[in-house]
């Protein structure tokens, strides 16, 4: 028995989102449910596994190929399948990342067993899993249990916490795999980086969205502007994106991303429910609009009603003397 | 080329979502059902290779109550040939289920494509493709945000953090959409005239024993509101103060 958590890398480097699948199944199994902690990792070579006792790894099965220096989904659900036969887990963690949500599944429908993805929250009833997770973009949330074993769940980037142990070097194995290159009928050719070195709005710590009260595109530098001095990413309302103002991919909402930053700030956006389904789980907000019976002031901790155009670059200018005083 | 659109209908994403008096399911009540948005972008791009190629056909398939024959329906409006109803008449609730009797139905097709959209909007799941893939054993992209087709492979980009990483993959696939892809049109009036005529070929679906299993369903606590901190730019200095030293955040 074990749960066995499944360690993204990418570039080399573990992703913080698996510290925090592993810290959680450090949780559970204090919890009740059957343990140790097992990851698994495939990669091209040891992306610094022992590190992950600290963690909350007992043990890290590592499966190697030149091909799986980047995702590669035929080879990473060989893997994974070939560490639930080795380890025999009643339970398996993913991260909820772009690579976890196109992996999960798969591994379930090969294990032929329940999966539950985006969970917020984990629990041992009896010594089994039970999740919640979100649905309808975070309007409500359903309790799911599992009949077969063994249940696999991810977990929403952000939520959990990693493991804050003192445990000692984990234990890395090399995990034999039957993986045939040939087979493999997609491939990725490139990646290209759409924001470099910011962190992208699942995994943000700091969000600032503009919406249509900017009047056009060409005044989001306002948004970009408080972001860059809060260390925060630049998120969207959908009635921006739709009007073609900003990509898709900075959409919070419904439709789009659904977020749980520590701080959301809103710039002008009016709060339609898509959109405050997708960041009321934010643990800190902040309402700026013109409006003052706005939707939006209603789940703010914190607003201000006036103009925007004055109001964030004075929040600018303050956020960076705040940083220059330390 | 023989494509396949998996659609779902959804409640509206403008739904007020209430708890049904089983305490687990969405009380449907005054509730308008939709084409899942994600699965309209799918649909949108099978229609425009279609239309590109001059040629082939666009079957798409629900699984579901009766209701969803008008969701097909519309799906027939925007320019689908065909439609197949999966018929169960109670909800399913393990997306694995539902994988499973789409590609037994699948199978005996044969089509170049399966496209379904990345999630649906109701359980937000996301996982109904990548497990097409792997029941199917074809190649599978999800998150598709671009796509061109060159013969027998297609060229997709697929949204990661940060990035997106570029595919090459070989049909026959299964891909699921992002919004994105394409603007979906409108059904026009000539086409909701002709989605009358065409057939939607009923068969019950063929559904496995379920591994996942709903206990509840909860509506959040509500946020309670906070509080207006001023009014205009003089209000900024209280706010980080506020941000700072009771919040905590910056």
């Amino acid at each position: 028995m074990a749960i066995l958590v499944f360690i993204e890398q990418r570039d080399g480097q573990v992703r913080a989102v698996s510290r925090e699948a592993l810290g959680e199944a450090a949780r559970l199994v204090a919890a009740g449910l059957p343990g140790p902690v097992v990851g698994v990792c495939v990669a091209a070579s040891d992306p610094g596994l022992a590190g992950l006792g600290e963690a909350g790894a007992s043990e890290v099965l590592l499966a190697t190929h030149e091909n799986f220096a980047r995702y590669e989904p035929v080879g990473y659900t060989q893997a994974v399948a070939a560490a639930v036969e080795q380890t025999k887990p009643a339970t398996v963690l993913f991260a909820g990342s772009a690579m976890g949500r196109d992996l999960a599944p798969r591994v379930a429908a090969r294990l032929g067993v329940g999966l539950a993805t985006d969970c917020t929250v984990l629990a041992s009833e009896g010594g089994k899993l039970v999740a919640t997770r979100p649905i309808y973009a975070g309007k409500a949330t359903q309790k799911v249990g599992f009949s077969r074993s063994p249940a696999i769940a991810s977990l929403r980037p952000k939520v959990f916490a990693p493991h804050a142990g003192n445990g000692g070097a984990a234990q890395v194995k090399p995990l034999a795999v039957t993986y045939d290159p040939a087979a493999t009928r997609a491939r990725i050719v490139d990646v290209k980086a759409t924001s470099a070195g910011k962190a992208d709005l699942t995994e943000a710590e700091i969000i600032v969205s503009g919406g249509r009260g900017l009047k056009g595109p060409e005044n989001f530098h306002l948004v970009e502007g408080l972001a860059t001095a809060l260390g925060g990413t630049v998120g969207a309302s959908r009635a921006v994106v739709d009007a073609g103002w900003r990509p898709h991919a900075d959409q919070v909402g419904q439709t789009g991303k659904t977020v749980s930053p520590k701080l959301y700030v809103a710039v002008a956006i009016s709060g339609a429910i898509q959109h405050l389904a997708g960041m009321s789980s934010s643990r800190c907000i902040v309402a700026i609009n013109k409006d003052k019976d706005a939707p939006i002031f209603k789940v703010a901790d914190y607003g201000i009603v006036g103009d925007a155009f004055e109001i964030v670059p004075a929040l600018t200018e303050a956020v960076k003397k705040l940083n220059a005083q330390g | 080329m023989l494509q396949v659109v998996c659609i779902k209908q959804v409640a509206d994403t403008e739904t007020r979502v209430k708890v049904a008096a089983d305490g687990k399911m969405l009380d449907p009540a005054g509730v308008t059902w939709i084409l899942n948005p994600y699965d309209e972008f799918a649909l949108e791009q099978a229609l425009r290779i279609k239309e590109s190629s001059g040629a082939g056909e666009v079957v798409v398939i629900s699984l579901g109550g009766g209701q969803v024959q008008s969701t097909l329906r519309n799906a027939l409006a925007m320019g689908a040939d065909r439609a197949i109803h999966l018929k169960a008449d109670a909800p399913v609730s393990d997306p694995l289920v539902v994988a499973k009797a789409l590609a037994a139905e699948i199978q005996g097709l044969s089509p170049q494509i399966v496209w379904l959209g990345k999630q649906a909007v109701d359980d937000d799941q996301a996982q109904v493709g990548p497990m097409l893939g792997e029941l199917l054993s074809w190649p599978c992209v999800t998150v598709v945000a671009k796509m061109e087709l060159n013969g027998t492979q297609a060229v997709v980009e697929r949204e990661i953090e940060g990035g997106r990483e570029v595919v090459e993959v070989q049909l026959p696939a299964v891909l699921a959409a992002d919004k994105g892809l394409n603007e979906p049109r409108y059904a026009s009036l000539k086409g909701i005239m002709a989605a009358k005529k065409k057939p939607i070929d009923e068969k019950p679906a063929t559904l496995s024993e379920p591994g996942l299993e709903i206990l509840a369903m909860a509506l959040p606590a509500a946020r309670s509101a906070g509080r207006i901190v001023g009014e205009g730019a003089s209000a900024v200095p209280e706010l980080v103060r506020l941000l700072r030293e009771e919040a905590k955040v910056i």
